[in-house]
């Protein structure tokens, strides 16, 4: 039913910086609590990086939920999901800093350490993700509306 | 601990966090198929930048901002659990452990040649 009034060229995109610096706000957001998680975790390399597995999980297990939460809200703001997605959970979660942590726990020689990290962190972000995916999807099969 | 140092963390995150967004959208243009070839370019360059700048030895506050903060934010682990999870939920089973097998060979080899590089030039 399309209304003949209606402009007939759709709605102008979402400015590229508005989704930019959605990006933004939400990155620096996530890297203040991973940020504050690492000071609290320290660099010694013969101790568990607890503060890193913290922030990796939580910020799989938000990215599974809201990547199906949010991909059936109507009119949502265009800058709502990058904020949360590409910016709050990417900057909660870091590769980078995961790889250095095994580099150098088995340059310590810490090799059960290392291996034990590894397994977990790798089992625990896919079975995160899962959970965060399937707790949504159960979520909005019971109909409630929240993101 | 100051308001300043916390101000640079806050702004050298936001700022991975888009260099991110911007090399993902540019590898992804490039390189079309069900591989992310633009979060596995991130994740392997930011390992060993990351490297680079432990290998470095900073000062804490240095290191803080542009390791922990900037490259930290520059990469990430949810958006690479996701893409291995996706993919094997949707039976693309080479993508997926293709995806996990090779971002954490290429990953650690980045982060141990990056280190390398590093304590070299310090």
């Amino acid at each position: 039913m399309t209304d003949p009034d209606a402009p007939t060229s759709p709605a102008p995109a979402t400015p590229r910086h508005h989704v930019l610096a959605a990006v933004a706000l939400g990155g620096a957001l996530g890297t203040l609590a991973r940020a504050g998680l690492a000071e609290a975790q320290g660099h010694d390399p013969s101790t568990w990086p607890w503060g890193t597995l913290v922030a990796n999980l939580v910020g799989t297990f938000l990215l599974g939920w809201w990547t199906v939460r949010l991909t059936h809200v109507p009119d949502l703001d265009p800058r709502f999901r990058p904020f949360l997605t590409t910016g709050i959970c990417g900057g909660l979660t870091t590769f980078s800093t995961l790889q250095l942590e095994l580099v150098r726990q088995v340059d310590d020689g810490r090799w059960a350490l290392a291996a034990g990290y590894g397994a977990v962190t790798l089992v625990g972000g896919l079975l995160t993700a899962v959970a965060g995916h399937r707790a949504a999807r159960a979520r909005r099969r019971s109909g409630t509306s929240a993101t | 601990m100051s308001v300043l140092l916390w101000s640079g963390v806050a702004a050298l995150g936001g700022a991975g966090a888009v260099l991110r967004f911007l090399v993902d959208a540019r590898v992804r243009a490039r390189v079309p198929g069900a591989f992310p070839a633009g979060i596995l370019v991130v994740n392997v360059s930011a390992s060993l930048a990351l490297g680079l700048v432990s290998g470095l030895a900073l000062s804490h506050d240095a290191a803080l901002l542009l390791g922990t903060a900037f490259v930290g934010a520059y990469s990430t682990f949810s958006t690479w659990m996701l893409d291995v999870s996706g993919a094997a939920r949707d039976r693309l089973l080479a993508v997926a452990a293709g995806n996990l097998v090779g971002s954490m060979v290429l990953g650690l080899a980045a982060a141990a040649a990056g280190r390398a590089i590093g304590l070299a030039l310090a």
